[in-house]
């Protein structure tokens, strides 16, 4: 199996991949910077004594719990545009989907972070005269943001994989890219062995990456 | 100055605090005293508005803390505070711990809070701690951080909740002592402690509590002279045998 290993196929096959890796790269950018944005609003507003707030957010949560990814991304290809009359065109309807979808993720691990910072905590900020939302900013999140920190890098590892799944609106991501050109070329071996590699490299650079932030902003 | 008028208090069914009255006077220290479970941290939480309460009013130099109108964090920015467990921010160093207020609250500039910020932690006795965490300190350290973080928003008065009880004993005596000080200087506080030796040396006046209600509140001379309660007595022999 192993002995025809071809290295030419896979540097053939640079410019191919190169263009899906960035539709990776920009998909998971996108989602995770997103997704943690709105998440940390619903998060706020799943603990609001509000209960209107809470009650949206709580519901947005269980609604996209409940939905398998590939789901959203259809109903954002075909039945957003047959409701508005306008085509969002496959890459805006992923980028979307896939946000909205993180972002209930994000909600649970953030509101999950901010109640792991003790009342005692938020009693000492508002004791010297921080108004609620200061409290929140200068006390709570930074406590919040740092203890999540493990919990984010696995939510990113999986959306990063989750990626490959917007072959099913037509988008060359990294592995339909390597797969395209397995087919293509007849090169099974070579490529999904280069893309297993690609994979594990990145997923490590991102793991050490972290290690080394927490280590930096250890408490 | 700080006027605490029949307060009653309610967790769900369970009621906290009784018909609490009390008042405090400028420049006056009052020690609160008494079994766990007495309502002790929740009266003086009360005071700044950290506990909501149900009935009675509690004035601060004129403002009522429960009047729905009261800006809170304009009030608590006069009160300090210091807890239990120090509840210093673990993320920022010490000196940004006491700035932190200055700067967002007061509004200083920040060269100007770390002048002041400096000047106290010379008070406190820990100048070259000034650029490390909170968990870098030991437990007497990280309070006298917490005293001074409570002093550099100028407070017109210091509320205590017992800021010795999680020391180890040695430790005891280095915050004692800034607190002897700051009494003496002349600091509106009320303290709540066990340390019967600090209400001695400088507290002008003991209420003692139990099961919610003020059982006693008297001078301190007279309260350790002859408490008139049978509960106080009880709890004064228990504490002051050993």
């Amino acid at each position: 199996m192993f002995e025809q290993f071809d290295f030419h196929v896979i540097i053939n096959a640079m410019p191919i991949l190169w263009d899906g890796m960035l539709i990776t790269l920009l998909l998971a950018v996108v989602a995770i910077v997103g997704g943690i944005v709105i998440g940390t609003v619903l998060a706020l507003m799943r603990l609001s004594r509000f209960t209107p707030f809470s009650l949206v957010a709580g519901s947005y949560v269980n609604f996209f719990r409940s939905m398998p990814l590939i789901l959203v991304i259809f109903w954002f290809y075909f039945l957003v545009p047959m409701a508005t009359g306008q085509a969002l065109g496959g890459l805006s309807s992923v980028l979307i989907a896939f946000t909205l979808f993180e972002a209930a993720y994000y909600c649970e691990i953030i509101r999950a972070g901010i109640q792991s910072v003790t009342r005692n905590q938020i009693n000492a900020g508002l004791a010297v005269g921080l108004s609620y939302p200061q409290t929140m900013r200068y006390i709570v999140l930074p406590q919040a943001f740092r203890n999540m920190v493990p919990v984010f890098l696995t939510q990113a590892i999986v959306l990063f994989q989750d990626t490959s799944l917007v072959y099913v609106v037509g988008l060359k991501d990294f592995l339909t890219a390597a797969d395209l050109v397995a087919v293509r070329d007849n090169r099974v071996v070579e490529l999904f062995i280069t893309a297993a590699v690609v994979y594990l490299a990145i997923c490590l650079a991102g793991s050490l990456w972290v290690k080394k932030l927490q280590r930096k902003y250890a408490l | 100055m700080i006027a605490i008028h029949n307060v009653n208090k309610w967790f769900d069914e369970f009621q906290v605090l009784k018909d609490c009255s009390t008042k405090v006077d400028k420049g006056e220290v009052v020690v609160i005293c008494g079994p766990s479970g007495s309502g002790k941290s929740t009266l003086i939480k009360c005071v700044n508005g950290l506990e909501p309460f149900q009935e009675g009013t509690i004035t601060v130099n004129g403002v009522s803390v429960g009047d729905k109108q009261t800006n809170l964090p304009e009030l608590r920015s006069h009160i300090g505070m210091v807890f239990q467990n120090f509840e210093l921010f673990p993320h920022m160093t010490v000196l940004e711990n006491i700035g932190l207020g200055q700067t967002k609250v007061l509004g200083r500039e920040p060269s100007e809070a770390e002048a002041r910020s400096m000047k106290l932690l010379e008070r406190v006795g820990l100048t070259d701690q000034a650029s490390k965490h909170p968990a870098q300190l030991s437990g007497g350290q990280q309070q006298r951080v917490a005293i001074a973080r409570a002093l550099a928003m100028d407070p017109i008065a210091m509320l205590f909740d017992e800021p010795t009880s999680a020391l180890d004993p040695e430790m005891i005596n280095e915050v004692l002592d800034v607190m002897v000080e700051l009494a003496q200087e002349g600091m509106t506080m009320i303290v709540v402690t066990h340390e019967m030796g600090f209400a001695r040396k400088v507290a002008d006046r003991v209420v003692f509590m139990d099961e919610g209600q003020i059982v006693e509140d008297d001078t301190t001379d007279a309260f350790f002279g002859t408490p008139r309660s049978d509960r106080a007595q009880s709890f004064l022999s228990k504490i002051l045998q050993h």
